[in-house]
């Protein structure tokens, strides 16, 4: 215990910051189990087994505590209870549930420990465990980091069959029948006559009984939902325009509101003037908040356009004003003093680069901006009892926090409503803005503020993803890729965030080397080194994370290093690869896009892999180069999630994600001048629009010991993909994000 | 006062005549499925009809609308009375946020109401105004093909 107790104090992010604050645990505490939060308010008549399963003489409530930011998890959760509990699909309701320390994420420890996801040693699995532990003694109830479904995936088909189990002996009570002469399907206990006793009219009968306990989980093979295409249950909403997100809500006597807060962000404000805002039609009031200023006004477009005539002056940002200045602070880290982590250190590099040609290439990642299409927006009424919040929140607990630290509430008092989002990709992982709204509601209390970012406010206060820099040496020998020395010098995601909660963490940021250091390759010397830059501008999780601009620098240098080995690039990256799951992910995208086959003229094509969130992913990109450019025309891509959930949602996740990593690696970056954000709506960083969009072939593999979330691991590897298909169409190789500084795209 | 008839229906507000159209939707009269995206006629998540043709409602000075007749998401269809693109929407599972879909399917209704049988081209040409963050396109070309394969259908 002594060592693990030592690494997890160096090494775990979560966990550590958890030690940081002050909590001391013990095994007794972490095997405690949480209080079911649906006891609370469970009305007669009605029963809960656990805090997943809610069950009246009306209806089935699912709880579905994991936020749904457009990745269907609602559904996805939903499914994985009523597979084990025998309801029919959509004859239920869901609800988000209220925060609670009952719905802990295990799965959130998984990428904080510092042992490649394919290590499966005890020492790994134990810390593993010990992390997993902390974070539910801790009640890190949070969405984030693909973990949904491995948290998921065990914890909530045991719900149900906890459920259904419960139910048959409350049938049996009633009926007299041996529990082993029942059944279930449908929403209810069928009896050996073929009559069914709804579950919802047992339910009285059944909270007066002890939940079940040893249940037996359904063999795979019988089924119903899980691993089969599902409609997913806000598909009608969502094809109809009566989804409501938190920006649609009203409660009764509401005032609209938006703020102007200094763009250089956490800069001050020196003085603002606001006499003719004042007077502008709508306006009801302006008021002071932190660093800025808030307008309310009858209407969102009233409060708007008067902040948008209210002068300011804005103090300076503290961090340097100029781009290239953030680059140059980045650039200065590649040294000892910095060196966050050896991550990977196989073979002897030394050796390896002394006894070959050695080849170096230099790289870059910049900032890029999360911007969901729903601008940040929050309801939150305080009044002397309590504070309500309507907003959609991947961290419902970290919120009531964060919003009682403004109002002077305890966190118990802020009721949190949490709402269906527009997207997040990271964004909604950050509280400021929350905060923001609290502000204004505590200054009003009594009248329930609605507050919405304008697109322009969103973008100048976006926290973008880190910008990066690698510095790579390799070497070749005998028409094989030898050696690999690759270093990363970037600021600190994890601390950058964790930073605006008030939380330090100690110890090497996972997210600098992620994408680089875990690819399971067998390369004679490999060596991944993380340098830490100094903070520069705020900076936070955007879909992937680290191994966007980690991965891009990998797997180019590796692309690279192929090339100079005279090899092809698949078949090298086969040879190289150790790990049997992943083999068969690169050998899927071969087979799906024969690759080696023959390609009408001006086309070609790369390939690329990176593995994230425990996901090995591989993709191959043709494109084909044209007077007017490149453009992007076939992409296949294999990952494997150990269990595929719903491979309609999967399919879509996956091509979401590739338009998601493509759009911003070819057309978008964020820069800084005078200490501000130069980009200010979707013109200046645009993405992928749909005449870019090539034709995307997925393809979910299974064979992984382990279920995996599918959100993020698409991202990675679209960026090396087509630059590597760009070398191969043109031979200029990029090296630097975003590609169309470089080229032209159709 | 500003008198407007929406999805068939007369309404009267008392707003500033600057107001855009989007807002007077949402914090007027409370029909929220049309959306503020951008403000600046970049994302098309405000779409609307006017007089049947696709508008982004972001930039429609309400108080030049006088008797204009306008159709939102909500009076496209409903569901239980869908419009054949949002079946199309529905059945090809097109939503992941869904946040942009509104505008996606006025588009969408609109582009299949000149174009009955767009091409992968007109579809590019017509609906790379509309910006998807979560990346849907591949279903939406998919979706539209079998909208306008109901719509031809009858």
């Amino acid at each position: 215990m002594g060592k693990l107790a030592t690494i997890t104090r160096r090494t775990f992010l979560i966990g550590s910051a958890a030690i940081a604050g002050g909590i001391a645990f013990g095994v007794y505490k972490v095997k405690q189990t949480p209080d079911n939060p649906l006891n609370d308010e469970l009305a007669d008549g009605a029963a809960t087994f656990n805090p997943w399963v809610l069950i009246d003489s009306d209806k089935i409530t699912l709880v579905v505590p994991h936020a749904d930011k457009g990745q269907g998890v609602a559904s996805a959760q939903a499914a994985l209870i009523a597979e084990e509990l025998d309801v029919g699909w959509g004859d239920f309701d869901t609800s988000f549930g209220k925060p609670s320390p009952a719905y802990w994420n295990t799965a959130m420890a998984e990428e904080g420990v510092p042992f490649m996801s394919t290590d499966e040693s005890t020492i790994a699995e134990g810390l593993r465990g010990v992390v997993g532990g902390v974070l539910k003694l801790i009640g890190m109830q949070g969405t984030g980091g693909s973990t949904s479904m491995p948290d998921s995936f065990d914890k909530l088909r045991e719900a149900g069959a906890v459920a259904r189990e419960t139910l048959k002996l409350a049938a049996s009570k009633k009926t007299g029948l041996a529990v082993s002469e029942l059944k279930t399907e449908g929403g209810a206990v069928i009896l050996p006559d073929g009559s069914a006793i709804a579950y919802t009219q047992l339910a009285d009968l059944a909270a007066t009984i002890e939940p079940a306990e040893d249940v037996t989980l359904r063999d795979p093979a019988s089924w119903r939902l899980i691993g089969k295409p599902m409609p997913r249950l806000d598909t009608l909403a969502k094809s109809t325009g009566t989804q409501r997100y938190g920006i649609d809500l009203s409660v009764p006597d509401m005032v609209y509101a938006t703020v102007k807060i200094n763009p250089r962000q956490g800069g001050v404000m020196n003085g603002f003037d606001a006499t003719i805002a004042n007077d502008m039609p709508g306006v009801l009031k302006v008021i002071e908040i932190t660093n800025g200023v808030a307008v309310i006004a009858t209407n969102t477009w009233y409060a708007i356009n008067a902040a948008n005539a209210i002068e300011f002056n804005w103090g300076d940002a503290p961090y340097p004003a100029e781009q290239e200045d953030h680059w140059q602070a980045v650039s200065d880290s590649f040294i000892e003093d910095r060196l966050d982590k050896t991550w990977r250190d196989d073979g002897d590099i030394n050796i390896s680069l002394a006894d070959s040609a050695v080849f170096s290439a230099e790289y870059r990642s910049p900032y890029v901006a999360h911007q969901p299409l729903e601008p940040l927006n929050a309801i939150v009424k305080v009044s002397e009892q309590q504070v309500e919040v309507w907003t959609g929140h991947q961290l419902p607990r970290m919120l009531q926090q964060q919003v009682a630290s403004v109002t002077g509430h305890d966190s118990e008092q802020v009721v949190f409503h949490n709402q269906y989002m527009g997207g997040s990709f990271g964004h909604r992982l950050e509280l400021e803005y929350v905060k923001v709204a609290a502000e204004i509601a505590n200054q009003m209390r009594g009248t329930p503020v609605k507050m919405t970012f304008s697109r322009e406010e969103d973008f100048a206060h976006d926290f973008p993803r880190h910008i990066a820099m690698a510095r790579g040496q390799g070497s070749v020998k005998d028409g094989k890729v030898h050696g690999i020395d690759l270093s990363i010098s970037s600021v600190s995601p994890v601390s950058s965030q964790m930073g605006r909660v008030g939380i330090s963490v100690p110890g090497p940021d996972a997210q600098i080397p992620a994408g680089a250091w875990n690819n399971p390759y067998n390369i004679p010397a490999y060596r991944m080194r993380a340098y830490r830059t100094p903070e520069l501008a705020p900076v936070s999780s955007w879909r992937a994370v680290g191994a966007n601009g980690a991965g891009f620098f990998f797997d180019s240098f590796l692309d690279e290093l192929i090339h100079e080995a005279g090899a092809d690039p698949m078949q090298e990256r086969i040879r190289l690869m150790q790990h049997d799951v992943s083999r068969k992910v690169l050998e899927a995208v071969a087979d799906m896009s024969s690759w080696g086959g023959e390609l009408p003229a001006n086309h070609a094509r790369g390939v690329a892999f990176v593995e994230s969130f425990g996901v090995p992913t591989a993709a191959v990109i043709q494109v084909s180069s044209e007077e007017a450019g490149i453009r992007l025309q076939n992409v296949w891509i294999a990952a494997d999630v150990g269990t595929v959930v719903d491979p309609e949602n999967f399919e879509n996740l996956v091509q979401g994600g590739v338009v998601w990593g493509l759009g911003h690696a070819m057309n978008c970056e964020i820069t800084y001048s005078d200490g501000k954000a130069q980009q200010s709506n979707y013109h200046a960083h645009q993405a992928m629009r749909l005449h870019q969009c090539p034709n995307i072939m997925v393809r979910g593999l299974e064979n992984g010991s382990k279920i995996r979330g599918i959100g993020e691991p698409p991202v990675p590897v679209t960026a090396p993909a087509l630059a590597n298909a760009i070398f191969a169409a043109t031979g200029q190789r990029i090296r630097e994000l975003p590609l169309n500084k470089h080229i032209d795209f159709v | 006062m500003i008198s407007l008839t929406i999805n068939g229906e007369a309404h009267e507000v008392d707003v500033q005549p600057e107001m855009p159209l989007l807002w007077v939707l949402r914090d007027e009269l409370g029909l929220t499925g049309t959306k503020y995206g951008c403000g600046i006629a970049q994302c098309g998540a405000c779409t609307v009809h006017l007089d049947g043709i696709a508008v982004r409602s972001c930039q429609l000075r309400v108080g030049s609308l006088q008797g204009a007749s306008i159709t939102t998401i909500e009076g496209l269809g409903t569901p239980n009375a869908m419009h054949a693109v949002q079946e199309a929407w529905s059945e090809k599972q097109v939503a992941q946020c869904g946040y942009c879909q509104s505008g996606q399917m006025m588009q969408a209704a609109s582009l299949l109401t000149t174009t009955p049988k767009p091409t992968d081209a007109q579809i590019d040409a017509v609906m790379s105004g509309n910006l998807c963050r979560c990346g849907t396109y591949p279903r939406i070309r998919a979706a539209i093909h079998a909208a306008s394969n109901k719509l031809q259908e009858g």
